[in-house]
């Protein structure tokens, strides 16, 4: 049934940290080499090498341009947009085959693809865009969390994480239980007051995004780019001579 | 939002179809079916709209040959409510269409054709009005005029084939026509303007968990081609034509049908089959253009990450 579940303990999930994010596209890239081979493959690409290609991520990376405020100077924002496993989430409520679901035991929300008619409601309800339709297939494909990477026990207990996380270099993503107050996630997201994004909405998702620190530059910033001025006091005698020779 | 042609004549085609099934349910419960033929006719007529809607609405499927498991989530699913009320319909509307082979009353029937009827068109606006990505639909004015237009298309195809088996169905007929053509346009220019003038609920800020007034603008998309997102949920041909496109489907919908529906009025003794049938027809072009419009110009809030 695609009612959902009572909401679970567990609330397995990602904290993604805006502010030490580079935009390198690493998570993009190992999301779609994990995922082509993993229990929602293939991600099928159309037109791969030809004039206009299209295909399947279940990761990508935005970047944005920050105008400058008062106290914080402008700047680039690199924005990794994925599923956030709402604990409401309408994508699974709104389909009619019960192929979309959101699992009691974790909160991971995933795709039955041999029940999915592909009538594309739920990507419709996702305001995060997070569902993606493979025309090859026939069926809506979405973020798995790497559901067959966590509870993989043939992999090296280090390397059962999501792709995404583990390729980031910058550690800008972290993975696991934000139902429990106390695991590193949790920490995280409460030292640096991790937000939800459009949460008018009422799809309280689940991964949590850590808006980038301010600036330490703070205040103290210029409005504009500081004047040139010389003071020819302090140059050494010769270039003051050849500052008064030069500027008559 | 992408309109897709199969959706686009699933909700016209069958809108008109359960229209017609409406109006007829009606005035079997009510025991004022007119005749014989024109009744079977308009029932046959009202099963060819929808069966072809349903039939339609099944190509833009990715896995058609799973359709029927889109019966089973009606819980919580307005798509799934909307396919179980649709096949229900079926029953009522043979048990009618029996009644009046063989000639005997079954208002019962007519009362539960008339219902399901109903509710499957308000399934079909429930799931557009059900979701909070597409702010355009939200609107409390999206399951009324659905409603409305099945009732307006399906009672002129009833008017039509009436008037054309010789059973006109008297001239303040023409005058609901008109009524009902005028109450359409206001609630869609009602509708319109406040969809012009609404901005998105929800700011770019927002759906990047930035504090609110930071002015942020595109710096670099994910990808240099376009993706599913771009090209289901940010479709701007119709944004682009709207003000025409408007024009247009007002003229078809609710001028050119009150222009037909007058003389019938006016004229008592008037032929009315011929006007009635252009109304229907230039009802259910304007309905069609009026659908994509609903789709095309619909904003879906991904596009506030593009």
């Amino acid at each position: 049934m695609t009612d959902l579940p009572p909401p679970s303990a567990r609330k397995l999930g990602l904290v993604i940290d805006l502010d030490t994010c580079v935009g390198c596209h690493a998570c993009a890239v190992a999301c779609k080499e994990w995922n082509s081979g993993g229990i929602s493959g293939p991600l099928t690409d159309e037109n791969p090498y030809g004039k206009d290609p299209i295909g399947v991520w279940f990761n990508r990376v935005h970047s944005y341009e920050v105008e400058a405020l008062d106290d914080q100077p402008a700047m680039t924002l690199h924005f990794p947009r994925s599923c956030l496993h709402c604990e409401t989430p309408a994508c699974v409520s709104v389909c009619p085959t019960g192929a979309s679901y959101k699992r009691a035991e974790d909160g991971i929300v995933l795709v039955d693809e041999d029940k999915c008619i592909g009538c594309k409601l739920c990507s419709w309800a996702c305001p995060y865009g997070a569902r993606e339709y493979s025309e090859v297939e026939g069926v809506m494909k979405k973020c798995t969390l790497c559901v067959d990477r966590i509870y993989n026990e043939n992999i090296p207990e280090q390397s059962r994480q999501p792709a995404c996380v583990q390729a980031c270099p910058t550690r800008a993503r972290h993975f696991g239980d934000l139902g429990d107050p106390d695991s590193a996630v949790s920490l995280l997201v409460a030292a640096r007051g991790g937000v939800d994004l459009m949460p008018e909405l009422g799809y309280a998702p689940v991964n949590q995004y850590l808006p980038p620190r301010p600036r330490r530059a703070g205040s103290s910033l210029p409005a504009s780019a500081p004047k040139e001025i010389l003071d020819e006091q302090q140059l050494p005698p010769l270039l003051r001579w050849l500052d008064r020779a030069l500027s008559r | 939002m992408h309109p897709a042609f199969s959706v686009i004549f699933f909700t016209t085609a069958s809108g008109a179809g359960y229209g017609l099934w409406i109006w007829l349910g009606l005035l079997a419960a009510g025991n004022a079916l007119p005749a014989r033929a024109p009744s079977l006719f308009a029932l046959g007529l009202g099963f060819v709209c929808v069966t072809a809607g349903l039939l339609s609405s099944t190509l833009h499927l990715g896995q058609p040959q799973r359709a029927w498991r889109a019966f089973s989530q009606w819980r919580s699913s307005w798509l799934s409510r909307e396919g179980v009320v649709a096949l229900l319909c079926f029953v009522p509307m043979v048990w009618l269409g029996a009644a009046l082979w063989f000639g005997y009353h079954a208002r019962l029937a007519g009362l539960a054709l008339a219902l399901l009827s109903l509710l499957t068109v308000a399934c079909t606006a429930m799931i557009y009005a059900s979701l909070k990505p597409v702010p355009a639909w939200r609107h409390p004015l999206v399951v009324p005029v659905y409603l409305l237009f099945a009732l307006f298309t399906g009672g002129l195809l009833l008017a039509a084939i009436l008037s054309l088996a010789g059973l006109a169905p008297g001239n303040m007929t023409g005058f609901a026509a008109m009524i009902v053509a005028v109450l359409l346009w206001r609630l869609k220019r009602y509708a319109w303007r406040s969809i012009d003038q609404g901005e998105l609920p929800v700011s770019r800020a927002s759906a990047l968990g930035l504090p609110a007034g930071r002015s942020i603008k595109v710096f670099e998309r994910p990808h240099t081609e376009g993706n599913y997102l771009t090209r289901e949920m940010g479709f701007v041909l119709a944004r682009k034509h709207a003000r025409k496109l408007r024009v247009i489907a007002v003229l078809l919908f609710a001028l050119v049908p009150a222009l037909c529906a007058l003389p019938v009025w006016l004229f008592v003794h008037l032929d009315a089959a011929p006007w009635f049938l252009a109304a229907a027809l230039s009802a259910l072009a304007g309905t069609f253009v009026e659908r994509w419009l609903f789709f095309a110009e619909a904003k879906h809030l991904v596009t506030l990450y593009y």
